[in-house]
């Protein structure tokens, strides 16, 4: 899904309701998932004028997922490590988006390449752990 | 435009949010409010967002923004009927809403509106009620 507009937003959350409410995931767990993608996509709009997202069912061990991955070709982030502690930004923001997307979902990836862009992947599983 | 409509009652203003907010919308709300505060004189701000599902950084970023405005324009802000997985979200997150007045529904909320305004504006009246408690 092409996120290119802050428009683009509301569109993609429901997309991702939908999905999570597919595969059963209860209303905490639902929240916590649209809460960290928002994060992101807002992310990928500030910072790389938009990307795409990958929106995938997943299952492990008999128990059904949502695997969101997010790409950009922005700038990238040249010190993840200082991106992903709270408090950091570069933005005028609160600096919570990184670290706390991670907090809200069980499985979280970044790989940055500085003047290629950002892929991050989002794992959250039906009940929550 | 697109816009949250805001109602005047009594002394507050009242706004219900009833989409999902995306960024623009949401910027039009904080300055909208702050003009309706600055014009009408109101002492309170009342934003019920039970039909919000989802409140991310950016927004409570705006809800804080709105309640610290206010303040510097004498008026308070409580916000209310916030959603179970909403308020745990938020909170796992890191967002603890700081400065933002909260209460479960909207009647509650203009309670505690009305208690503030009450203290404001007599204060040696609640000193009274005070020094009764504790002779009981």
């Amino acid at each position: 899904m092409q996120i290119v507009r802050e428009q683009d937003v509301v569109p993609f959350r429901n997309r991702v309701r939908e999905l999570s409410t597919k595969i059963g995931m209860s209303l905490v767990n639902q929240t916590k998932l649209i809460t960290a993608a928002s994060e992101l996509v807002r992310n990928m709009l500030k910072y790389a004028n938009g990307g795409k997202v990958l929106l995938e069912t997943i299952s492990k061990n008999a128990q059904a997922g949502i695997r969101l991955t997010f790409t950009d070709e922005g700038p990238g982030i040249a010190d993840v490590q200082q991106a992903m502690r709270d408090g950091f930004s570069t933005g005028k923001s609160l600096g919570l988006g990184l670290p706390g997307a991670k907090r809200l979902v069980n499985e979280f990836d970044i790989k940055s390449t500085v003047g290629q862009g950002t892929t991050v992947t989002i794992i959250h599983w039906k009940h929550g752990r | 435009m697109e816009r949250i409509p805001i109602l005047k009652m009594g002394p507050f203003l009242l706004v219900t949010i009833q989409v999902d907010l995306y960024d623009r919308l949401a910027l039009n709300l904080e300055s909208d409010l702050i003009n309706m505060v600055s014009k009408t004189g109101a002492r309170g701000v009342l934003i019920d967002i039970s039909a919000v599902s989802i409140v991310d950084s950016f927004m409570g970023r705006i809800l804080g923004n709105i309640a610290s405005m206010s303040r510097i324009m004498d008026a308070e802000t409580v916000v209310v009927g916030m959603q179970p997985a909403v308020a745990i979200t938020l909170v796992e997150l890191g967002l603890t809403l700081q400065g933002v007045h909260t209460a479960l529904d909207v009647e509650k909320g203009m309670g505690l509106l009305y208690e503030k305004m009450d203290i404001a504006e007599h204060p040696e009246q609640d000193e009274e009620e005070d020094q009764d408690d504790s002779n009981d």
